[in-house]
């Protein structure tokens, strides 16, 4: 398991507690006032810490190692999963999942980025970052969620679609058009969950929908703040400021009307509590259904036209 | 025109090619629609020229010229945003990045929707996607196909995600012209990258693009870096993107009007012949 330095704090209380358990196990001594005393203190430390995380800390846990992704809040989420694959042109693209099940005994069809939890997995997941043949096989997923009139959930996290030679000769610029396009007329519910890091057209691919939540932790900008200091500061050493000046977190863009909601993230991040974590993304998406699912398919694009078309405006 | 602006096109009387380092005189350039007449090196053009260059003379009619970005995160980086937006208007005569009005070409009526390379590398803020809505917007109010020419770095850095936004917001409007059955034209000239790219420009019912412009998602500098090797000759060029089939014709500048003309006939009911 990997901590961030912030963490350390957190895990050696963690440690201690373990300790005197293995301990009163060993020895049958009560240790349960140390042990409440520690725990204690240690949600202070993450209270303390994490009510108000600085921004450089929140893109640390958007990216950290064990963050859940997609295919760990399936697991949690959607009941009898069936992962679906390929564009039916090139090739199945592992850095992006899609399949079909149900939440709550509500059919859902899922598309979400999938990163790895160690370089192999990594390497197969190619790190989240999407080939074109990964949103076409999104817009065949969305066709056939339309088709059979099945809402869809999405899970955004990724750094970025893949800047390679190949992607650029397979038309990753129309991929990601063409989802745009294809994700607004797709005249079933959509819900977008931000769950790491929304990185650029790769994510936003992925992430036009009806209503779109953030987890607390997470962040989604045009550019990572990396490439933003390397372009406009033209150093590599400006990445927080260029990520304050953007505004990438999930109160940013609640403030600014592109995101529907923050969802809470358990104590000292989602990774910290897989389950917490999906209890309350399941909350947003059941939220959203109930009420999408009222809608005609004329009224759903109407609403959905009138969110995009007014979205922004009110900054002219 | 101003005393100011006399002046500037002074100093401006002559140019150098960038290809060739040959100089050439300003008027010679216009004639020669902005094309290098020793290498055939195409100039960026400005929205102005370019409409110059594509509407029938005298037909076209600016409109939403006022619309302009109003900075709201307050975003500086080495330089103000709003300096830079400063130095980008007094450059280009523009408030944003697009120019929209309504014309013909090739005697057909249309609206015609320019971006504009030198204000502030043609990138779309929420000011610019929401100019190109409008233009959308005006195409289907007046039941005419739409014109798109784009030239552009991508999405404008300086309003963080608002800007990346207007890739759905366009997108979505297109949406809304398609089910009208009016034609939709884009034209790529160089450079078309980035969110620019992966928005309006490759959602044309057909896609035309200059000679030589660079196309593509992601720049080549940032490809060479995630791959660690150069690109192949020719890499995201028009004739690289033709062969693989991602736009329809590669057309002279000299040309774009007459084949704008053709495919707005095609497809359109009423056709002014
Ligand atoms: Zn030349």
């Amino acid at each position: 398991m990997l901590v961030l330095d912030f963490e350390k704090p957190i895990y050696e209380i963690e440690e201690k507690i373990d300790n005197l358990k293995k301990m009163a196990n060993e020895q049958g001594i009560d240790v349960m006032d140390e042990i409440y005393a520690l725990e204690k203190k240690k949600n202070e430390i993450i209270k303390n810490e994490f009510e108000n995380l600085s921004i450089d800390k929140i893109i640390k846990i958007a990216r950290h190692p064990n963050r859940p992704y997609t295919l760990d809040y399936v697991k949690y989420i959607v009941e009898d999963f069936t992962e679906v694959h390929g564009d039916r042109s090139f090739r199945d693209d592992k850095a992006i999942v899609t399949g079909f099940g149900y939440i709550d005994s509500q059919k859902v069809a899922v598309i979400g980025h999938q990163k790895g939890k160690n370089t192999k997995d990594n390497l197969y997941r190619n790190f989240g970052m999407a080939n074109p043949e990964g949103y076409r096989k999104t817009q065949r997923v969305m066709k056939l969620a339309e088709k059979f009139n099945i809402p869809i959930v999405t899970f955004v996290d990724t750094p970025g679609a893949y800047p390679g030679i190949g992607a650029e000769e397979r038309g990753q610029s129309e991929a990601i058009a063409r989802n745009l396009y294809t994700m607004f007329e797709t005249a079933v519910p959509i819900i977008v969950v931000v769950t790491g890091e929304g990185g650029s057209g790769g994510a936003l691919a992925i992430a036009s929908g009806d209503k779109i939540g953030m987890l607390e932790f997470s962040i989604y900008g045009v550019i990572s703040p990396e490439g933003c200091s390397s372009i406009l500061w033209r150093d590599t050493e400006h990445s927080i400021e260029a990520a304050k000046a953007m505004r990438v977190t999930a109160k940013d863009l609640l403030e600014l009307g592109v995101i529907d909601e923050i969802i809470k993230e358990p104590l000292g991040g989602a990774h910290r509590d897989y389950l917490q974590a999906s209890e309350n993304i399941k909350e947003f998406i059941n939220k959203g259904l109930s009420e999408l699912k009222a809608l005609s398919k004329k009224k759903l694009i109407e609403r959905r036209w009138k969110k995009w078309r007014e979205m922004t405006t009110k900054f002219l | 025109m101003s005393i100011f602006r006399k002046k500037k096109k002074e100093e401006n009387k002559w140019i150098k090619c960038k290809s060739c380092n040959e100089t050439f005189y300003v008027e010679e350039l216009e004639q020669n629609y902005w094309i290098c007449p020793k290498c055939s090196n195409y100039f960026r053009i400005s929205a102005r020229n370019r409409i110059k260059i594509t509407a029938d003379e005298g037909t076209f009619k600016e409109f939403d010229k006022k619309i302009t970005t109003k900075d709201p995160l307050e975003f500086s980086d080495l330089k103000p945003y709003k300096e830079r937006l400063k130095d980008a208007e007094a450059k280009t005569g523009n408030k944003e990045a697009v120019v929209n009005g309504v014309c013909e070409i090739d005697s057909q009526p249309c609206v015609l929707s320019v971006m504009d390379f030198a204000f502030l590398g043609g990138s779309m803020g929420y000011a610019t996607g929401e100019k190109i809505i409008r233009a959308i917007e005006k195409a289907i109010k007046l039941k005419v196909g739409l014109v798109i020419i784009s030239s552009s770095g991508g999405a404008r850095m300086q309003e963080g995600i608002l800007s990346l936004m207007q890739m759905e917001r366009a997108s979505a409007a297109l949406s809304m012209l398609a089910k009208k059955g009016l034609p939709y034209i884009s034209v790529l000239t160089d450079p078309t990258t980035g969110g620019v790219a992966a928005s309006f420009s490759m959602l044309g019912d057909v896609i035309l693009a200059e000679p030589n412009a660079l196309i593509g998602f992601a720049g080549p500098r940032v490809i060479e870096q995630t791959i660690g090797k150069g690109l192949p000759e020719g890499f995201q060029r028009s004739e690289f993107l033709l062969e693989k089939g991602f736009i329809d014709v590669i057309v002279e500048r000299k040309e774009i009007p007459k084949y704008i003309g053709k495919f707005l006939r095609y497809f359109s009911e009423n056709v002014k012949k």
